[in-house]
């Protein structure tokens, strides 16, 4: 299953790095915002290929862990987007 | 046989993720790409997650590959409200090429604002009014 997982992994960080190209070249801070959500999600994914690769399973906790701090960081950005202060 | 089951769910979840993040460079205004990216990179990495539960599927990493899909199906759409309604309030202008805007309908009945919204510019008034207008 190594060669496919090595596919897998090549093909997440090809959309790492279009994340990244929409993340520099903006235009506006909502783009930024978006693909930093998403870079977030393949992360997640990219835990899981490390998962079955290494056969360890706590790469599966920082999952968890990643998807559950990506999105608080998703909603903070989106209120600060809004224009409105942390604590309404 | 589970680790060709697997393999199948995870390069089908991977073209998905791929597909999201090229919409996500092609389309072009923030509205389109936030839908095309958030939908296609949930399913891909739910599906990848889905693979990771079937390969494992006696271990411990399968009950966490189902907590963490759940978790990602309930989050990533509010996410992705939260950032269009965000770029909306903050005064990121649709694509020239859009056909409708009810949600614009709904806020400014009288017709879009003529510019960015500066919060600098019009300190307290309309924050006032957006927030009297949502809640």
């Amino acid at each position: 299953m190594t060669p496919f997982l090595a596919i897998v992994a090549a093909g997440l960080l090809l959309g790492a790095f279009l994340c990244l190209y929409r993340i520099g070249r903006g235009p506006t801070a909502p783009d930024r915002t978006v693909a930093i959500d998403i870079l977030g999600t393949l992360v997640v994914g990219f835990c899981c290929v490390m998962a079955i690769w290494t056969g360890q399973d706590f790469y599966m906790n920082i999952a968890i862990a990643w998807a559950l701090l990506s999105f608080i960081g998703t909603i903070a950005l989106a209120k600060y987007l809004e224009g409105r202060q942390y604590n309404e | 046989m589970s680790d060709l089951a697997a393999e199948i769910l995870i390069a089908v979840g991977l073209a998905f993720d791929v597909f999201g993040c090229i919409g996500l460079v092609r389309l072009p205004d923030v509205y389109n790409r936030v839908q095309a990216a958030t939908k296609c990179v949930t399913l891909g990495t739910c599906l990848i997650l889905a693979g990771t539960a079937v390969y494992d599927i006696t271990g411990a990493m399968s009950i966490k590959a189902a907590l963490c899909a759940v978790f990602l199906l309930l989050t990533s759409p509010v996410a992705a409200h939260a950032i269009a309604r965000g770029a909306y309030k903050s005064g990121v202008r649709l694509w020239e090429g859009s056909v409708i805007d009810r949600y614009g309908a709904e806020v400014h009945p009288a017709g879009p604002p003529a510019e960015r919204i500066e919060p600098a510019a019009q300190p307290e008034q309309p924050l006032a009014a957006g927030r009297e207008s949502h809640e």
